[in-house]
This record gives C-alpha cells, structure tokens and sequence, in this order.
C-alpha cells in the first residue's frame, strides 16, 4: 500500500466521489479518475497476475501502452473483460476485478508456478507436452491461459456508427506537435482534423506543463482549438486513429459519453503524424514487481489526477526529461531519490537527492518493491520509476508503407522522410522537448510566420541504455506475456534470430500492450547477442491496429436484419395477413408455406391443391432483364445454350445460360416480346450475374450501340397462377386473357395498367405468370384473392412449388445440378451436337471432360423400400461390390400427385441406368430404390393445357 | 479501402468494382479449330504479374467494363479506360 | 548438448539454465551444387526436404526461403485442419495430411500443438443442411469421420452460438468433423525445419531465387541473391510467388493472387470449444491456446501481392462473426494480418510436373494450404525423387485444365473452402 492521493494536486472532482470495488475489497475514487489513476490513489498495488508465471503485477503506464493493468469492468450488472485501466474513465459503482488471477490477485493460486520458472523458458511447451499426447494437457493449458471472461449475457448492441469523412488535412496527435500544425493549417484557411486519444488536447502538455508563447498552455490549447474550428475543421478526442489503409484511408475509433462508439473511415489530403514516443523501461533484475512504474506515467497520474506513485520513491534514468518529474513527486511531498547513469546530467532540483554514474540493477521485494539495489547497495524504497529514454510512436507511418532508419544521436527509429504519403513531427520524428515538437509542427502544416515558442524548454539529453545479459537475475523484456531476457538469450542460441522468429517463438511483443514497452527492448537484447546492429536485426511489420479496437465498432450495424439484408416482396404484409410463414431463398424473403401446423404436411397439402384445382404464388423475385435493340437477338444466341433469335414474338423458350467453363450457370425462360425486345427471366439469385455475364458479351463482343441491357426485376409483381383451374380463376377475377399456346406471352393492359401475361410452367400444369407493375399489385393480388375462393384455390408457398416442379423434373440450378453440370447431362445435348455458331461455353463442352463417358446425369430416382422419402444429400451406391458414390440424391418429396416419394439424383451414367436397382446410402444406412426418368408426374405433358 | 477511377463515374469504392480478367485475351474461336490446350490457356492462364499490371475490371454500379492498369504489389492505380471503340 | 526434446531433457536443462539447446535447425551456406532445390521455406517446402530425406533417401537437398522459415501463409493462417472433404480425390489428399498430422509431434519430435477438438460447418437453411448431408455422406463414404450435427447439439458444443429470434443466421446444425481441429502453425514449419536439417538437410533462409537456369528444356539450377546453385531437380513451393518464379520458366499457371486476412482477438479465458465455419457469413473462427479467438473469413475483393489486408474484408468478416456470436462483441481486435495465396480455378492444389523437366509444382493451396502440409511435402517429395507422379497426387496436375477434369469443391459441394 504505497501510492497515496494528494490533497490538491490534479484535476479530479474532489466534489463528487465515486465509490468502486476491486476484486471484492471496496476502494473510492473521484469523478475525472480513470480506473489506473484510483487504484494508484488507493494504494492498490497488485493488480493482476502475469500471463505464464503468474507473478503479482501492478501499474506501469499511463495510456495504451500499459501492460499489467487490465481488468474486467462489472457495471450494472454486466461484465467487460480486458479493459485497460489507464484508459477507462471511473465511475460510480463499477466492480473491477484482476485478470488470470484465481480466486484474485492477491491470492492468486497458480502463484508456485513462480517457483518453477527455470523448468518453464520460453516454447518450453514445443519440447515437451508430447506423450500421451497435446490433446492431455491442453485443456489444463487451456484454463491456465487468457486474460478476462466473457460474459456469455453480455452481447453489446450493434449500435456503433461507420461514418465516412473526408478533410484537408488530417493531424493525427494532438500533443504540442499537432496543435502547432493545427494552428499553422488554421490560419491558411485549411480544414484541419485533429485527432487525438486522449479525453482532451494538449498530448504531454498535460502534465509538463509549460508556457507557449508568453502564455499558459491552456491558453494556447483553446487557441488553437478555436482556430481550427472556425477555418472549418474539427477536433476528435477520445479517438484513437487505430489503422492506416490503402489509398489513404484511415480508420479511427471515438469513445462517446452515453453514446454508441463511432468507427470513423476517413479520408485526407495531407496527413501529419505527430503521435509522440513512449516511455522505454529499464531492465534490471525484478524489474516487473508492483511498484516500478514508467517515470513519465508517475508525473501524468500526480498531474492529471493527483494520484501520487509512492512515498519512497527511487527514479533511475539516463535522460534529462526524468528531472522535471523528479522534482514534481519531491514537491507533492514523496522522498525522492534520482540516479542518473551519466556522471553529468542537470542540476538536482529541490529536495530530491541526486545520485550521479549510478546504475539501478535490481528491485526487491515479494508482492511489491521493497528496495531497489543501485550499485550494489540496497536502499529501501517503495516505489521505482525507471526512464529507458523514449520510442517514437511510428506505427501509422509504417502502416501507410513508411519506412525506418535508425538515429544514434536519438538512440531511436526514426521515419525515413518521403517513405510514406505522411508527414511526421515531434516526438514523433525523434525530435524531443518541447519547442522541437512545436516548430516541427509548425513546419510540416507549413506555417508562415514564427512557430509558437516555448518557455524555458526543458534540456532532452538522453544517454542510451540497453537489456545488459551480463547483469544476474530475471529481467524481464515483455510483462504480459513474461519475456525475460534469458529467453531472448535462449532464442537467439536456438537460432530464432529473425526478429519474427524471436516474436513468434517467445511470444514477445505479441500481448494486448501490442508491444509498446518491449518491442525495442527485445530487438536491442537480440542485436546484442548477436553482434549486429539494431538496423540489421531489423523490426516486425507493423499493421492495423495501433492499439486494440472493439469488434463491435468495426463491425458496425450490420448485424441482424442489416447483415446481408434480405430482398423483401412488394407483397409481404398481403402474404403476412394470409398467413405465411417466411424463409430465406436465394437472398430473397419468401413464403415458404401458409398456414399453421406441420410444415411439410402444409407443402404437400398446398400441392395437392394446386394439382387438382389451382394455386397462386408468388413469382416477382424472379429475375426480368429487358434485353432491347436490333442487336438483342444475336446478344442473346451468343448468351444462351439454346438459340433465341428463332423464337418469334408473343413465344416464350427455356434455355441455359453457361458458363466459359461450360456449366450450367442458369436457366429459365426467354419471352420474345417484339423483335428487338425479350426479357430474360433468370433465377431469383442469379439475377445479377446473369446481366453482368449479358453486359460482359454486349460490351466486348457486339455493338454496344444496337442492344442495352435493363433489369428490371424489381419493377415489376409477378403471381403464377398454376393448376387445371389456373384459366377459370382468372376468368373468375375478371383478368382478360388473350388467347394463347403453351409458351405463349402477351402484353395487355387491366385497368389502365399495363400487364403481361405469360405462359409459362414451372409446375407442369397449365400455369399463367401475371406480372403487374410493383405498385399496381395490391389490385392484381386482392382480384386473384377474391376470385381464388370461387374455384376452391389457395395461396402455396414455395416448399409446394419446390414439390411441383420436382415431380416434373425440373432442376433448381445449384440444387438439382452443381458446378460440374453441363447441359447436356440435363438431358438436353441437341443443342451441343447442332450449333454452328458460337456461344458461351461452347467450346469447354468438347473437352475430354465434357465429352467423358460416365458423367453425372439427372434422373429420377423412386423409392422402392417403403414410404418414407429419400434423404436429399442421400448418395448413391451399388447394391453389389465395393461401396463407392456413384452420384447423390439433389431433391427429394412426398409426391401428392403420385402418393409416393420421389427424387431427383445426378448420377453416373444416369440415363443408362435407368430401370436399374440402386442402392441409397444415408449416414452409414443404405436403401434401395429404382432409377427412373426426372419426370415423374404426367410425363406426356396433358396438363400444360388445363 | 482501394478506390478505383471509372472512366464513367469517377474515382469510387473497391467495393464497387469487379475483377474481370487480365487484359490483352482474346477469345479463341471457331470452337472446332481451338484446341483443348488453347481453350484451357484462355480459360484459366494468367500472368498474375507481381507490379504493373493491365486488367479489365467492371463498375458494378453502372455496368461498364473497362481497363485498369495498376500495380499490384502497391496498389497504385496509374490510370483506367474505357474498352477500345467505347467513348467514356 | 542437448537435442531430444523431451520432459526430461527440458528438466535437466532447466537444471543448467538451458545453456545446452542446440540451435533448432542449421543456418545453412549455399553449397554450389544439390541433388534437388525446393524453393521456398514454408511448411510445404520444408515437409518436401523433410519426406526426401525421410522417405527416399535424398539429402543432398537444399531449401531456399527468401525471407525467414515460416515467414510466409504457414506463419499466416488460422491454423485449421480437416479433411471434411467431398470428392474422393481431395479427401485422400486431406487426410493422407490428417493422419501425418496425427503422428507428427511425436515422428518429428516437436509438439505441434495438434488440437483435435472437432469442427463444425454450420448451415443455415434447409438447402444448406442438404448440402450439408451431401457433404457428410461423402466423407463416410470415403472413410473419413463426417457426421451431421443438429441444431441441438451445435449450440449444446458451442453455447455462445446466436440464439436470438433476430439473428439473421440461425444454426440448423450441419456437418461435424471431430478429427478436424487446429495446431501451432510455426510449430510445423519449425518441426520439419529441425527435421529436416537433422537429416542433413540445407535450410538457406535470406535466399530469394531471381531465376530459374534451363538448358534444353530441362531445369538445370536456380539464380539466387547468394549466387548461382545447381541441380538437376527444382520443386516450386512458393505460394503466392510461384506463378512470377514460374513465369521465369516460360511457365504460364492458372493462378490469381489474393490477399486473405486473418484476425486475432485479445485472450480471454475459454469460451469456444470447437472450429467453427458459418456457411451464412463466410466467416470461420477458433480459440487458441492462448485465449485468443483466431478469426477469418473470405479473400479481399482486389487481386494483389501485397501481404496487406483492406478494411472492408475486416468490416465484413468481422461483422460476420459478430454476428455469429453476439456476445464476443465484449472482445477487441488484436491483431490483423494478411497472406497472399494463390488461387486457381477450381481451388483445388497443383502439384505435378510443368512442361520443364525437372521442376515441379506444389502451389494452388489458396486459403486451404496449412492443413495439406504433410502430404503436400510427402507427394512433392514423392515426385522430385521418382520423378512421377504419387497415386493420390496424379488427379492434381497441371493437365487437369486441359482436359476439363477439375476437382472443385466448391462445385461439387456447394460450399467453397
């Protein structure tokens, strides 16, 4: 127990405390606290458990670089996993409770595993773990791993808005770097995006501090906002500009107060980078105990919030920067000892003692620290704030294509200029303190006149520091995934020395904190071992995201009805009322059957109504492109299997559409309205490659000019009228039919609306298409209703179509055929023999596969072992000798029509077959059944004409 | 997110557009005079070049087919037309 | 020095502070001349040096990576293995894979993590469940283990599974494979690496090949950034850059490159049991062992060889899992990275001879490739050494396009893999 909260400092609500919990022991903190900021305050010291060792950890950091402290968050009932302390605002009520901890982290019971560290290096588990087997230990592996728990009731909304933008100029930062190109892009007028993860502007400002300009730098803050608000811009906070994307797009996440998060996708026309550095670590032994915390991070929780890291406080560094924080903590009131590695460094500011070539090498202590080791001397201590110098936070600039150099005098990677399409600044770039970050700034948002400049800037020395092997004792590299450097050591002596074997094998860099802290320790430890430079050990690839996003904001609000939203029917409220029951088919709503009760009684009752009197469904899905022109109809010889140019108007014609590769892509019918008119009805699904395939010819291959391509599928409604009685519930609805053959289609007009009248059967009865412009069809729906009564008629869905047309032998593409299906396996090959001129597929219809004994055909299948139907995906075996799939069973009913099941089957050799017994396997059973004919209902075609 | 030029409707989405094939096929005809091994050669060979590539693509939205030339290691799109004869 | 991986020898070396482990492969130096070349150091490459070596004899062979071992789709997929497969052709294929699979850890002497925890393809409609039957008597009918699954016990295995009467794609069960399963994709790559060079193997990382030397129509070496090396056999197993290595042979492939993403989520503590594939979304999904789900889904749109991934793909397939699993919106993006694989018409793999004698493919995996790694390695093997092709290899030549016979899965079956 040894952070404390100060009695002024920060900018917390003294006025409004907010009760918490953690794990289970009750904890208050103030309104403005983020959750690392009021268990520091409250002296909770150990956090969580480490991810293998299961060692006490405690806060390090201030932002998203924060490896240790993450929580599951209960509000109001429900359960958050994984949420980062130093990120997540307080508030009244929450219950925290520590990860990969059991029962907590305090008491944590996998704590011996500590103890058996030597026997556990890194991949330890690819060498062992192999008898009896993986399967043995994985479970126990399995539990011991992972953070937080999810909350199985815990299923957040899809609320999150995607909301594309565009802006002159986009600043990624808004630290003293982006708010002085901000301004400099203001004042020229520009609109300017600043961006920036904190809850405020400002970046390090925040809690440095410091005088811009002769005033405050809260003034200069609020300048430069209003600045940029009134050149048209906007300022972002809370948002955290997470991936750089192909041709300059850039995904942000914004966290909203009792809003849903927004997932921005935004778009810029110059982009400057100004995200700032990281505070490095130091490494020495224990150097993961509760209690040592990032230098910087200390000043941040004491500035914004008042909350104080320690009251014996030991900073160890090698950098100017740590004096300032030094002085702060030993202001607030902690006993502050500095040891500065350099025998030169700044003057010792007030009240801190200042130990000058002195090297901190080891913390001690049990759950926290108690002392820190400085040259062999151990003095006690409560606190150890370690300043490893600073890594430029790049990842954008690399995400875009950016490529590194590395700077000896910045002991850092810096962006190579004209790399990426971004400009960088700031700490960003390398250039640390403050007036750096401001006339770079300045700079890149080419700014005229003098660049804001600060006050007594703050000296930047920094003196490198690397993992030392030689030093004894346990260093570690990455806190949450429990990288040592001993197990840098052990990659590099096994060979892992590509940096992404080194990542891969140890797992480092690999945790939640993406790296942030350990990344450069770990490529500086390998560059050692192994007598290279850092530039030829070389980094990992850094991509999308910069820091951990929610699914839920990426995903957006295509969930549920919006995820692959279903094409709904004109007349779907009319079916509703009528008592449909709706199932998807082929993208599209549709009523599988009417009525209550047992859905394939409903089918085949359906059926056997429209057998014997008439049913009326509803066909408007499937598809009408209008093909118009002289050049219609050779477009569509060339496009169909069966040639179209020989079908005379007011006649309608089935045919195929092929694919290159000669199978059958489509099929259905073309009507042939007036010369250079037809319509193509493809299948509901098809719909769109079906025109894509017609505009593909139409384009490349004829004239443009002479033929045009219209879909107009959902312009229209179309109701089939099927049955014997199919003519007099027309007659009946007062519907004026036009005298017409089997395949006939007509133009009409009914009261004043044009109608088209085809027929056309999909069931094998005499069947009429009616199709009505969309918003005329409620009068066309209700006159069909009406009238369906007086013929003893009902409404069938499609499960009772799907029965129809099965009896009959007629295929539903992609069901009764697969991709392997050319025409004349369907039984129509004339065309294939006859044709002279070209179409598509043509020629993949002669290839030795096309021309193969032994493909598969389609036939009928009947059940001769009872009555019960054939399972669909049922395959086809020998009844005799060794069991092999001679082909599978594609549809499958209870016939009304027949009283008996049928099938249809593509099977080998099919057609050969015929009359021949077979055997039917379905899940390790087989039964058996006769080949017949596809058609098995009416096979003369009497019913076509009523 | 790729955003390609139509030469119809301008710069839009990747999402928009539609690979076609590699430019420069042609379709080999009569049937009766292609051999297996050209018509397989149009049907499935590609070059799949790794850099400047020069390809047919399709604006679903407007329907049009066109040509792109672009790199396809960086994704740099260095221009689109329209189909040879097609004014866009 | 130690070699054997084992309990004890970890043991023992922890004793001495593991200052004992040898390196897991040698860092090979091109020699001027081998028996065989096999370009490119992933699993399949490194499989086809391991079963030369193992199966045939041949050591004199070098493996050229031009980056690191693994670095490439073996170190960039979501580490599925299966052979839930409809055509007799693929599943010997795929389980020639599986069963190599099973005995590896233990042959190999390194644990490849091979978790058999079952996979279940989820349908959605009454047509996909037919499919789905389709599907699943194929696999009993060539003697692999493939069963239907009901709605009941899809949500039984998997709980977190959308229950919602608004989901927009509700389980109606589908097919189960419980030998299918995921393991430790560098693992394998690093595995064979050890094994191989153990067997004498050259593994040459940091080697691009910039061309293949030919004289008189047959191969006679490769044109590396280390300079020239001979041999008289060349197996080409570079995924995404075979066709541009290829092409330096004057052969043309049937191949588009893509970018596949693949996604990972930050650990959480148990919660999915099973690899799951949703037909509805496209989008399929595991837990690691570490905690992390392990996600991925359909191939970005734009054909390209840049290792980079786009944001609509990560829009959709992660919508797509939302949507799957409500309740793993609590959970946030990892990581994302992307492969690039070599797709060919039928999605089924090439592995065969080219019109140059002497070099030899095994490309064509496009998203399928991790799970075929043995027997990619195992049936390249078989053809550089004896120069024809394996019995289970032969449907999976080049000729297959010529003559029509493709073997495309996601023709015969309804469902693209």
């Amino acid at each position: 127990m040894s952070g404390w909260r100060h009695p002024t400092a920060g900018r917390v609500n003294r006025e409004r405390p907010a009760g918490f919990h953690f794990d289970g022991i009750a904890l208050t903190g103030f309104e403005g606290d983020t959750l690392a900021s009021a268990l520091l305050a409250s002296g909770t010291r150990v956090l969580g458990r480490s991810f293998k060792y299961h060692r006490p950890r405690g806060l390090w950091g201030m932002g998203g670089e924060e490896p240790n402290a993450i929580l599951d968050v209960t509000r109001d009932g429900v359960t958050m996993p994984n949420v980062r302390a130093t990120t997540e605002l307080l508030e009244d009520g929450m219950a925290l409770s520590s990860v990969n901890a059991a029962p907590d982290a305090a008491h944590d019971r996998y704590r011996l595993l500590d103890r058996l560290q030597r026997f556990l290096p890194a991949g330890f588990y690819y060498k062992t773990f192999m008898r009896p087997g993986w399967m043995t230990w994985e479970p126990m592996i399995r539990r011991m791993a992972g953070l937080g728990r999810i909350d199985p009731a815990n299923c957040p909304p899809a609320d999150c808005p995607r909301i594309n933008a565009q802006c002159d100029l986009l600043i990624i930062g808004a630290g003293p770097a982006g708010l002085a190109a901000a301004r400099a892009a203001a004042r020229k007028g520009r609109a300017v995006w600043l961006v920036d993860e904190a809850p405020e502007p400002g970046g390090s400002l925040r809690w440095r501090g410091g005088f811009i300009d002769g005033a405050d730098w809260r003034e200069f803050v609020d300048a430069v906002q209003a600045e940029v608000l009134a050149a048209g811009g906007r300022v972002l906070a809370r948002t955290t500009l997470w991936g750089a994307f192909d041709h300059g797009l850039f995904a942000a996440w914004e966290r909203r107060t009792g809003l849903p998060d927004v997932h921005w996708r935004i778009r810029a026309g110059e982009v400057i980078l100004a995200a700032g550095a990281i505070e490095r670590p130091l490494w020495f032994a224990n150097n993961d105990l509760p209690g040592v915390m990032s230098a910087e991070a200390a000043l941040h929780h004491l500035v914004l919030y008042g909350a104080v890291a320690g009251r014996r406080i030991v900073l160890a560094t090698g950098g100017d920067a740590s004096y300032p924080v030094a002085a702060a903590l030993a202001e607030a009131g902690a006993e502050v000892t500095l040891t500065d590695i350099r025998p030169e460094g700044p003057d010792a500011p007030e009240g801190v003692r200042v130990v000058r070539a002195a090297r901190l090498t080891a913390a001690r202590g049990g759950r926290e620290v108690r002392c820190a080791v400085i040259d062999g001397e151990a003095w006690e201590a409560d606190t150890v704030l370690t300043s490893g110098g600073y890594t430029p936070s790049v990842h954008l600039y690399c995400q875009a294509g950016g490529k590194l150099d590395w700077d000896d005098v910045r002991d850092a990677l810096v962006p190579r200029r004209g790399t990426a399409p971004i400009m960088v600044a700031g700490a960003a770039s390398g250039s640390f303190g403050l007036s750096a970050a401001l006339a770079e700034g300045h700079a890149a948002a080419g700014g005229e006149g003098p660049a804001p400049r600060p006050e007594g800037d703050a000296p930047w020395g920094v003196t490198p520091m690397r993992p030392d092997p030689a030093l004894p004792g346990r260093q570690w590299i990455d806190l949450q995934n429990d990288v040592t450097l001993k197990d840098v050591g052990l990659a590099a002596r096994e060979g892992f020395t590509s940096v992404e074997h080194l990542k891969r094998y140890t797992t480092l860099g690999m945790a939640t904190d993406q790296g942030r802290t350990s990344n450069f320790a770990g490529l500086a430890a390998m560059a050692a071992l192994t007598a290279r430079s850092i530039p030829e050990t070389g980094t990992t690839t850094y991509r999308p995201p910069f820091t951990p996003v929610p699914l839920a904001v990426i995903a957006g609000r295509r969930r549920g009805a919006l995820f692959n939203p279903l094409k709904r029917l004109p007349l779907e409220p009319e079916h509703r009322a009528a008592g449909a029951r709706f199932r998807e088919y082929g993208g599209w709503l549709r009523p599988a059957v009417y009525g209550t009760g047992d859905e394939s009684t409903l089918a085949v009752d359906e059926a056997r109504t429209a057998r014997q009197s008439v049913g009326i469904f509803d066909a408007s899905p499937l598809g009408k492109i209008e093909v118009i022109g002289p050049g219609a109809p050779e477009l569509l010889d060339f496009a169909n299997y069966v040639r179209m140019s020989t079908l005379r108007p007011g006649r309608a014609r089935y045919g195929f559409m092929l694919a290159e590769s000669g199978v059958v892509y489509d099929d259905g019918v073309v009507l042939r309205l007036a010369e250079d008119r037809f319509i193509v009805s493809a299948s509901s699904s098809h719909v769109a490659g079906v025109l894509l395939r017609l505009e593909d010819a139409r384009q490349d291959r004829f004239d443009p000019s002479r033929v045009v391509l219209h879909d107009v599928t959902a312009h229209w409604v179309t109701l089939t009228v099927t049955g014997p009685r199919a003519r007099d519930l027309l007659d009946e609805a007062e519907i004026a039919v036009p005298e017409m053959p089997h395949m006939g289609v007509a133009e009409t007009t009914e009261a004043g609306h044009p109608m088209r009248i085809a027929r056309v059967s999909f069931t094998g009865d005499l069947s009429y298409e009616v199709s009505v412009p969309a918003r005329h069809s409620d009068d066309l729906r209700n006159r069909l209703d009406r009238a369906r009564g007086a013929v003893g008629g009902r409404w069938i869905g499609l499960e009772a179509v799907m029965i129809l047309r099965a009896e009959k032998g007629y295929i539903l593409v992609g069901k009764d055929t697969d991709g392997l299906t050319m025409p004349h396996d369907l039984g129509w090959g004339a065309q294939r023999e006859r044709r002279r001129d070209e179409y598509l597929g043509k020629r993949s219809l002669f290839t030795p596969e096309g021309c193969r004994e032994g493909r598969r055909q389609l036939v009928g299948i009947a059940v001769s072992d009872g009555d019960a139907p054939l399972a669909a995906g049922a395959h086809l075996v020998p009844l005799d000798g060794p069991r092999r799939s001679l082909g599978f069973v594609t549809s499958s009913y209870r016939s009304p029509g027949l009283d008996r099941p049928i099938a249809l089957a593509l099977l080998e050799d099919g057609r050969a077959r015929i009359g021949d017994r077979i055997g039917c396997f379905h899940m390790g059973e087989v039964r058996a059944a006769v080949v017949a004919p596809a058609c098995a209902f009416d096979p003369e075609g009497h019913r076509l004409d009523g | 997110m790729q955003r390609f030029q139509c030469p119809f409707c301008g710069l839009r989405d990747e999402t928009e557009f539609h690979f076609a094939t590699e430019a420069g096929k042609s379709r080999p005809e009569p049937a009766e005079e292609v051999t297996d091994a050209e018509w397989a050669a149009y049907l499935h060979l590609n070059d799949a070049l790794k850099g400047q590539a020069r390809e047919v693509w399709v604006h679903l939205t407007c329907g049009e087919y066109f040509l792109m030339t672009r790199d396809t290691l960086t994704r740099e799109v260095s221009g689109s037309e329209a189909l040879p004869g097609r004014a866009s | 020095m130690t070699r054997r991986y084992s309990a004890l020898s970890l043991f023992r070396e922890g004793l001495g502070g593991h200052r004992g482990w040898q390196p897991a492969w040698r860092k090979a130096d091109p020699r001027p001349a081998y028996d065989a070349i096999i370009v490119g150091g992933g699993g399949h490459g490194l499989a086809t040096a391991y079963y030369l070596a193992k199966n045939h004899g041949i050591t004199r062979v070098a493996v050229l990576e031009r980056g690191w071992v693994g670095g490439g789709n073996t170190g960039r997929n979501t580490t599925v293995v299966r052979s839930n497969y409809f055509y007799p052709e693929s599943v010997a294929l795929y389980d020639l894979a599986l069963r190599l699979y099973e005995g590896l850890s233990r042959e190999l002497n390194y644990n490849i993590m091979l978790s058999q925890r079952g996979m279940l393809i989820a349908a959605h409609t009454p047509m996909q469940m037919e499919i789905c039957t389709r599907i699943a008597n194929a696999m009993q009918l060539n003697g692999v283990d493939g069963a239907l699954m009901s709605a009941e016990e899809a949500m039984r295995r998997v709980p977190l599974l959308n229950r919602s009467e608004d989901a927009r794609y509700r389980c109606m069960g589908g097919i189960w494979q419980g030998r299918a399963g995921v393991a430790r994709h560098d693992a394998v790559a690093w595995a064979y690496a050890r094994a191989a060079s153990g067997l004498g193997i050259d593994i040459i990382e940091n080697c691009a090949v910039t061309d293949l030397l030919i004289e008189g129509g047959r191969v006679t070496g490769v044109e590396t950034s280390r300079g020239t090396i001979r041999a008289e056999r060349v197996g080409l197993a570079a995924a995404g850059a075979t066709p541009g290595l290829a092409a330096r042979a004057g052969v043309t492939l049937p191949i588009h490159t893509y970018a596949l993403q693949a996604f990972v989520s930050e650990p959480v503590k148990p919660c999915l049991d099973t690899v799951l594939l949703y037909l509805g979304t496209g989008t399929y999904v595991s837990q690691s062992d570490k905690g992390e789900l392990v996600v991925g889904g359909g191939l970005d749109r734009v054909p390209t060889h840049g290792q980079r991934g786009n944001l609509p793909a990560q829009e959709t397939v992660l919508s797509g899992l939302l949507e799957m699993f409500p309740a793993f919106g609590q959970l946030k993006l990892l990581r994302q990275w992307a492969g690039v694989v070599d797709v060919v018409p039928d999605s089924s793999p090439v592995i065969g001879p080219t019109a140059v004698e002497g070099l030899y493919l095994n490309c064509g995996w496009g998203t399928g490739g991790f799970k075929a790694i043995p027997a990619g390695g195992w049936l390249l093997a078989h053809l550089l050494a004896r120069g024809e092709h394996h019995e289970i290899s032969r449907p999976f030549g080049l000729d297959r396009f010529v003559t029509g016979r493709l073997i495309d899965e996601a023709a015969g079956s309804g469902i693209a893999h």
